[in-house]
């Protein structure tokens, strides 16, 4: 059942695309289950360009899966999922390359490569762009850049093993940031991490979209992040966006399946 | 009827692993000769798998070449036969024993090493972030490692027979008296292409199993840091178990063509 907003403010997402801008992030009637596990049943979304958008949703829900769907990384069972104005599941393997260099993704645990310095990490990802950044050879300004932006430039040289959770989730950021994305997806942001650094990550995030007006899509359970940092928010339940709105709008709804996610 | 089901499933999963490694094998094939080509890479690999199997392989190969001279003297003194030692010796070694046992020991260092090291990025979600960044992660962490494994283990097996040879060289030395530059004399006239071209070729493949299945494994490594240990470990089990089939193959194609 789809939780329907009874604040006259609250604007249907396709709506809002033809009034706020353009829509860079499509999804419609997306299906997954893993065999008798019905994930997805039907969702659907719009993340504006420029927009902060956040899903939440209990652990299990299906949050990550259809956040790897919009990268290729998952095949839905059936809908469709644009991203940038492009199919993702009609695409040949170097045009989907090529559209994820628009794509920045922060995965959950960080997923710094374990055998390369902070350096190399950033490195890696510019090999297959080069043209698109317009660096032949040299790769030390850009890489000098993403790291100050997260404010560790100190660490290039050090390994993943030597940073604390909060170090390389910043580092994650600043790989996510190298190739100059449209769009960041962020998987779990602030999970694992004490409450300090979790804000100094949504500061971050902040101070990201604003430096480079990127949108963002963000995936969380955690009602803090998404108060601090979403304009608009979907609560995704049951496989289906149950319920959409602001967070003020949400946060003082009475339905008992919205209350939920709220209730300290 | 549950034992039946439990054969059953077991055999549908033997298929499956089967078609699966199949369908790995064929992505290898299509994927290899596609630029663009990480060789800062392979020599990496090549480095890893290479140097730092030196010296379980000089250690095993000395070993094997003692004990084989060690436990044959007696017999072959019973026959009158001890001045054939270095001829009996060098062809097992050379055809048989050599890359056999090397190859084992490599799937037992390498493959489990790949699997355990593929297996947790595979977990800690490192191959999707090279996928997401666009970079081919079965390129970069697959075929370089494949083509490690199956440029190094021919190399590896050739210094290992020489290794072993001179353990049994070592042997006779010191029990028969045999001077170094007679025993490795009889060795070189005693052997044949037929003996080192086969050997050769059966160590390429050697390696190509060890590095497929290694990179097999860890590639599709269930979630999970227990899915990490039973990707390396089944890995070796795999990997050492095909090595034998590969060897019944080499050896049966190598008698159509050399008559053994």
């Amino acid at each position: 059942m789809n939780f329907n907003m009874t604040n006259p403010d609250q604007i249907a997402p396709s709506e809002q695309a033809s009034k706020s801008g353009k829509a860079v992030i499509e999804i419609k009637d997306l299906y997954k289950s893993f065999g008798d596990n019905h994930v997805l049943n039907g969702f659907n979304m719009t993340l504006l360009e420029g927009e902060n958008l956040v899903v939440m949703g209990k652990s299990g829900s299906g949050k990550s899966v259809m956040i790897k769907c919009l990268v290729g990384l998952e095949k839905p069972d059936s809908g469709t999922v644009k991203v940038l104005g492009k199919e993702i599941n009609t695409l040949d393997q170097q045009t989907l390359d090529e559209l994820r260099s628009d794509i920045g993704f922060l995965f959950q645990g960080s997923a710094l490569y374990d055998s390369m310095t902070v350096r190399e990490n950033l490195e890696f990802p510019m090999r297959r762009h080069k043209e698109k950044l317009g660096v032949v050879t040299d790769t030390e300004p850009l890489v000098r850049e993403a790291m100050e932006n997260v404010g560790l430039a100190h660490t290039m040289d050090l390994m993943p093993v030597e940073l604390s959770g909060g170090m390389k989730r910043r580092i994650a950021l600043a790989r996510t940031l190298i190739l100059k994305p449209k769009v960041i997806l962020y998987d779990e942001p602030t999970s694992g991490l004490d409450p300090i650094t979790s804000k100094e990550i949504i500061e971050l995030m902040r101070s990201i979209q604003k430096k480079y007006g990127t949108s963002s899509l963000i995936i969380t359970h955690d009602v803090d992040c998404a108060r601090v940092i979403s304009e608009r928010m979907i609560l995704l339940v049951d496989g289906i966006n149950y319920a959409e709105g602001t967070y003020s709008q949400l946060s003082q709804s009475a339905d008992s399946k919205v209350e939920a996610f709220f209730k300290k | 009827m549950g034992n039946t089901t439990t054969i059953f499933k077991g055999i549908k999963e033997f298929f499956i692993e089967i078609g699966d490694l199949s369908y790995f094998t064929a992505r290898f094939f299509k994927e290899v000769l596609k630029p663009p080509f990480e060789f800062k890479e392979l020599l990496r690999q090549c480095y890893q798998m290479g140097n730092r199997s030196l010296v379980l392989v000089t250690v095993t190969g000395f070993i094997i070449g003692l004990v084989l001279t060690l436990q044959s003297r007696p017999t072959l003194i019973q026959f009158g036969a001890v001045s054939w030692m270095p001829n009996m010796v060098g062809i097992s070694i050379v055809r048989e024993i050599g890359p056999v046992i090397t190859a084992l020991i490599c799937a037992g260092r390498i493959a489990s090493g790949i699997g355990a090291e593929l297996g947790s990025m595979r977990v800690t979600e490192q191959i999707d972030a090279m996928e997401v960044s666009g970079t081919n992660p079965f390129k970069y962490l697959v075929i370089t490692r494949i083509m490690a494994t199956t440029l190094m283990l021919p190399i590896l097996v050739v210094y290992g027979d020489l290794v072993a040879l001179y353990g049994s060289a070592l042997v006779e030395n010191l029990k028969g008296d045999v001077s170094f530059q007679l025993y490795f004399n009889t060795v070189f006239d005693a052997l044949s292409f037929a003996d080192l071209i086969p050997a050769t070729i059966k160590s390429v493949f050697f390696g190509f199993t060890i590095g497929l299945v290694g990179c097999y494994k860890g590639y599709y490594c269930k979630k999970g840091t227990a899915g990490v240990g039973v990707a390396a470990n089944t890995a070796v089990v795999m990997a050492s178990l095909l090595l034998f089939v590969v060897d019944f193959i080499a050896v049966f194609i190598s008698d159509i063509f050399y008559e053994l």
